[in-house]
C-alpha cells in the first residue's frame, strides 16, 4: 500500500498530525510499535493549557487550545473532554504581584483570564488550605483524556504496527526487514526519537503522576501553583510542583515531577513521597484520600523548551514533530497544522520559525 | 528485629508454615490482612494455635522490603467472576463472599440460595450456608457428568478426600447446569428454567493471589508460582505454598506450609490432585459466551463487553476503555478478560492495593 504522508509514532502528535493530513485528502499511514496513545501520551495529564514561558510558547499553546476547541462538537465522550478552566494558585504576595501583568499580557493577546483576590478564590475552590494570597484563572482551559483522543485522531489512517529499525533518506526500515516510503515522512516518535536519530538535541525528563479513588467536587478546575513554571522550566535534576487535576470520574489526578537523567521508567518512593507533600501544602483535604496508581512517563525536552517542528537537516521529505516536552497534548493541535504549511509551502495562522528545527546546529545538516 | 522467617497469609498454609518453622527453631512472623488469623476457610474461627510466634494483624503487605532468612508467600486465592447478564445485581455474589458475610453476621436462615459455578467450593459452600439455616434450593456444576465420574474413580487414589466429598453430597447437586442471566429475585439457567432465590451465589473457580509473588520477581508458570520440592521460588530466599503454587485445597496448602517453614521437602502427590481439579473442572466454552452487549465487565469503572470488543490486548483495553482502572486494579475484570479473550494480564506496580495518601509521604 502506497501513501502520501507517512508517520512514524501514534502518539497524540503522530496522530494529530494523520488527522490534519487526511483533511487534506492525503493518504496516511501511522507506523507505531505499540499502541496508539501508548507512550508519553498514556503518562500525561491531558491538561490543554495556555503557558507563557516565552511569546512562541504562547502563540503554540493559544492557537493549539483554539484548534482542539474547534474538535469539541465532534470528540466521543471517551475523550472525557472538560471545560475545567486553570487556576494558578499564588502562594503569597510576591506570587500575586504577578498576576497584574500577567493578565494584561493574556487578555492584549485575547485570551480571557481573571485576576481572582483571596476571597474570589476559596469561594471558587473551598478545599484550598488558608492563607493563599489569590489567584489567576484562566477559564477556557479544559481537560481530556489523551490516549482515546489519540486513537480518534487517528481514524482513518492506515495503522502499521511495527518497529522501525532505521531510517535513511526518507527510506523507512522495519525491524521485520520491510521498506516503506512516502512523498512525506513525518518523525513524531517523542522522547525515544534519539534511538533513530542519536543528535538530535531531546532529552528524556522523567514525571510521576498519582491518581485517587473517587471523591466527586473536591476540586473544581485545574489547580496549579504559580510557581510551576520555575518547576517546570528550571533546569535542576529534580524538582515537584503542585499540579492537581479534578477527573470526570471525581478521581483527582496530582502532578508533577520533573528529573533529568533518570534512566528507568519505575516509580520513585522519593518523589511520589514530595510530588504528594508539595500537593498536601495546597490541599490538605487530600491526605485523607487514597491512592490507587502511581506512574511515570517521559517528556521529550529541549534546552529552549520549545518543539521541534520543520524539516531535518535539509532533506527535502523528512520531517520531525517531537521535544514537546510536558505541553504535547495541547500542543499537538498546532504542530500538525504547522506541518502542512510547511510541507504546503502555505503561509501558516502563527510564525513556524522559532519552532524550526534548524535553530539547533545538531538538525542543520 | 530481625526474623528468620516471615510468612504472609494466615490461612491453612501459612499457619502450617509458622507452626513448622518455629519449631524448626527459627524465630518467626506471620503477617495478615484480616484481624486474626484463619485465612478463607477458618476466618473467625477461635483457638487457632500459634504460640511462639510473632503475628501482625489487620496488615496489608504491599511490598516486600523485609530482611528475613526467608520469606514465605502463602497469600491464597480469591473468586473468579464470570460475567453473564445481571451478575452484577445485588442479590448475585461470589459464594465464597456470600459464605464469608454469613460468619460475619449476615443473616441467611430461611433465604433460598442457588450455588452456581464450578468445583469442590459448591459443595464447601452449600455445605456452610445450609448449617446457617439457609435453603439450598439448587447447585448447578457446570461440568459434565462424565468429567464428575471421572473424578469420582480417580477420588480412590485420596480416601480422605472421597470421604469429604461423599460427607458434602447434596440432594440438589445437578452437574451440566449454569447460570444464563439473573434477575431481581430469580436466575435462569441453562435447562431454560428459572429459579427463584434470595441469593445466587457463583464460584467459578479459585484464582491465587500472585500480586506479591509478581513484584518480587518470582518465576511463574502457567498461572501459579514455580517451585521446587522445598516449595522455594525461583528467587533466593522466597518461598510460596499453598494456593499459590496450585488449586488443591486444605491438605496441600499444610503440607507445602508446614515443608516450607521446617525446611524438608513436601510428601504427598497434591500436583496430581491439582492436575485432576483443573481437568474435571475445566470451564466450558458456553460460559465464556454469556456476556450480552450491555454486560459490564469492569465493575469499577462501569465498562460494558461492547466497549471492549475491538481491543485487541489487556493494556489497550486499559488505555482505551478504562477497565481495570478503578479501586480493584483489575483483580476482577483482569481475570474477566483473560478468560474471554485469551489476553495475558498487564504487570503489576505499586501499590498493590489503595493505600492511603499519607501513607506515600516519607516523614
Ligand atoms: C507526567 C506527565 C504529565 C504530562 N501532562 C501533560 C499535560 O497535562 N498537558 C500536555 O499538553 N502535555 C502533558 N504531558 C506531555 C505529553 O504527554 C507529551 O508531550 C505528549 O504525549 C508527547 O506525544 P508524542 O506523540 O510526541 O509522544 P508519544 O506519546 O511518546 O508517542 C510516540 C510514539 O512513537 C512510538 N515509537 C517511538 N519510536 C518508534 C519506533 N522506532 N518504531 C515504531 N514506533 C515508535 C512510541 O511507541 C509512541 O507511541 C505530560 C507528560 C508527562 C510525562
Ligand atoms: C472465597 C473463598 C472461600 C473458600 N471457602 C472454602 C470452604 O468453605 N471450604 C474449603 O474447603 N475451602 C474453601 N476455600 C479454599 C481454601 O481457601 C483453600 O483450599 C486453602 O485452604 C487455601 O489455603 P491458603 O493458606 O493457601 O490460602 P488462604 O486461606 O486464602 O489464606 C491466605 C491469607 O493471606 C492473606 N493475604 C493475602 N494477600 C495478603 C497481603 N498482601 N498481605 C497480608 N495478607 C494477605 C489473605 O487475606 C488470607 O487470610 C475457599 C477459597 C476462597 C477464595
Amino acid at each position: 500500500m502506497t501513501s502520501d504522508v507517512l508517520i512514524l509514532g501514534g502518539g497524540i502528535v503522530g496522530a494529530a498530525c494523520a488527522r490534519a493530513f487526511l483533511k487534506q485528502g492525503l493518504k496516511v499511514t501511522i507506523i507505531e510499535r505499540e499502541l496508539i496513545g501508548g507512550g508519553a501520551t498514556a503518562a500525561g495529564m491531558g491538561h490543554i493549557v495556555v503557558m507563557d514561558d516565552s511569546e512562541a510558547q504562547f502563540a503554540l499553546t493559544k492557537r493549539s487550545r483554539d484548534l482542539w476547541d474547534q474538535l469539541v462538537p465532534e470528540l466521543p465522550s471517551s475523550v472525557e473532554f472538560e471545560r475545567r478552566g486553570t487556576l494558578w494558585v499564588a502562594a503569597d504576595q510576591q506570587e500575586f504581584n504577578a498576576v497584574s501583568p500577567k493578565l494584561s499580557y493574556y487578555n492584549s493577546r485575547h485570551v480571557s483570564a481573571q485576576l481572582l483576590s483571596a476571597q474570589t478564590l476559596y469561594d471558587a475552590e473551598p478545599h484550598l488550605r488558608e492563607g493563599f494570597a489569590g489567584g489567576f484563572l484562566v477559564p477556557d482551559d479544559s481537560v481530556i483524556y489523551a490516549p482515546c483522543a489519540a486513537a480518534w485522531l487517528a481514524q482513518g489512517a492506515n495503522i502499521i504496527q511495527a518497529d522501525v529499525k532505521t531510517i535513511d533518506d526518507g527510506k523507512v526500515t522495519l525491524a521485520i526487514g520491510e521498506q516503506h516510503k512516502a512523498a512525506n515522512l513525518i518523525i513524531a516518535s517523542g522522547h525515544y526519537v534519539t534511538q533513530l536519530f542519536s543528535t538530535i538535541p531531546v532529552k528524556p525528563r522523567k514525571g510521576h503522576l498519582a491518581i485517587t479513588d473517587r471523591y466527586p467536587g473536591q476540586v473544581r478546575h485545574q489547580l496549579i501553583e504559580l510557581g510551576y513554571l520555575k518547576s517546570a522550566h528550571g533546569d535542576s535534576t529534580e524538582s515537584v510542583a503542585f499540579n492537581v487535576q479534578p477527573r470526570k470520574t471525581g478521581q483527582l489526578l496530582i502532578g508533577s515531577s520533573r528529573q533529568f537523567g533518570a534512566d528507568h521508567s519505575a516509580v520513585e518512593p522519593h518523589m511520589i513521597s514530595k510530588m504528594l507533600a508539595r500537593a498536601a501544602q495546597y490541599l490538605p483535604n487530600i491526605l485523607n484520600m487514597s491512592i490507587i496508581r502511581t506512574w511515570t512517563g517521559f517528556r521529550a525536552a529541549t534546552t529552549d523548551k520549545l518543539p521541534l517542528v520543520g524539516r531535518y537537516r535539509n532533506a527535502d521529505r523528512t520531517w520531525l514533530a517531537t521535544g514537546h516536552e510536558g505541553l504535547g497534548i495541547t500542543t499537538a493541535m498546532a504542530t500538525a497544522e504547522l506541518l502542512t504549511h510547511l510541507i504546503a509551502k502555505t503561509k501558516a495562522p502563527i510564525d513556524p520559525t522559532p519552532y524550526l528545527p534548524e535553530r539547533f546546529p545538531q538538525c542543520r545538516t | 528485629m530481625r526474623y528468620d522467617a516471615i510468612i504472609i497469609g494466615a490461612g491453612p498454609a501459612g499457619l502450617a508454615a509458622a507452626r513448622a518453622a518455629k519449631h524448626a527453631g527459627k524465630q518467626t512472623l506471620i503477617i495478615d490482612d484480616n484481624h486474626g488469623p484463619g485465612g478463607q476457610i477458618w476466618r473467625g474461627r477461635d483457638g487457632i494455635e500459634l504460640k511462639g510466634v510473632d503475628r501482625r494483624f489487620s496488615t496489608q503487605i504491599t511490598d516486600l522490603n523485609f530482611s528475613a532468612t526467608q520469606i514465605i508467600l502463602a497469600t491464597g486465592a480469591r473468586e473468579l467472576f464470570l460475567p453473564f447478564p445481571g451478575w452484577t445485581l445485588p442479590h448475585v455474589l461470589g459464594a465464597g463472599g456470600l459464605q464469608a458475610m454469613a460468619k460475619q453476621g449476615l443473616n441467611v436462615q430461611g433465604k433460598s440460595v442457588v450455588i452456581a459455578g464450578s468445583g469442590p467450593l459448591l459443595l464447601a459452600v452449600a455445605s456452610n450456608l445450609k448449617k446457617a439455616g439457609a435453603d439450598i434450593t439448587l447447585i448447578a456444576e457446570q461440568a459434565p457428568w462424565s468429567s464428575l465420574l471421572h473424578f469420582g474413580s480417580q477420588l480412590l487414589r485420596w480416601p480422605s478426600k472421597l470421604t469429604q466429598a461423599l460427607q458434602l453430597f447434596n440432594i440438589n447437586y445437578t452437574p451440566n447446569l449454569w447460570p444464563i442471566e439473573a434477575k431481581p429475585g430469580e436466575v435462569l439457567m441453562s435447562n431454560g428454567k428459572t429459579y427463584p432465590c434470595n441469593y445466587l451465589a457463583c464460584a467459578f473457580g479459585l484464582l491465587p493471589n500472585l500480586e506479591l509473588a509478581r513484584l518480587a520477581n518470582c518465576k511463574i508458570e502457567n498461572g501459579f508460582v514455580k517451585v521446587n520440592r522445598h516449595q522455594q521460588t525461583s528467587v533466593q530466599g522466597i518461598y510460596a505454598v499453598g494456593e499459590l503454587t496450585g488449586i488443591g485445597g486444605l491438605e496441600k496448602a499444610e503440607a507445602e506450609g508446614e515443608a516450607a517453614g521446617a525446611g524438608t521437602a513436601t510428601l504427598g502427590n497434591h500436583q496430581d490432585f491439582v492436575k485432576l481439579l483443573t481437568r474435571t473442572f475445566k470451564l466450558r466454552d458456553e460460559l465464556k459466551q454469556l456476556a450480552q452487549p450491555d454486560t459490564i465487565l469492569c465493575r469499577c469503572e462501569d465498562i460494558p463487553f461492547s466497549r471492549t470488543t475491538q481491543c485487541s490486548s489487556m493494556r489497550e483495553a486499559k488505555l482505551q476503555t478504562r477497565c481495570g482502572m478503578g479501586p480493584c486494579q483489575g483483580r476482577i475484570c483482569g481475570p474477566i478478560l483473560e478468560q474471554l479473550y485469551g489476553w495475558p494480564s498487564d504487570s503489576v506496580r505499586q501499590p498493590l492495593y489503595p493505600v492511603p495518601l499519607k501513607s506515600l509521604i516519607q516523614s
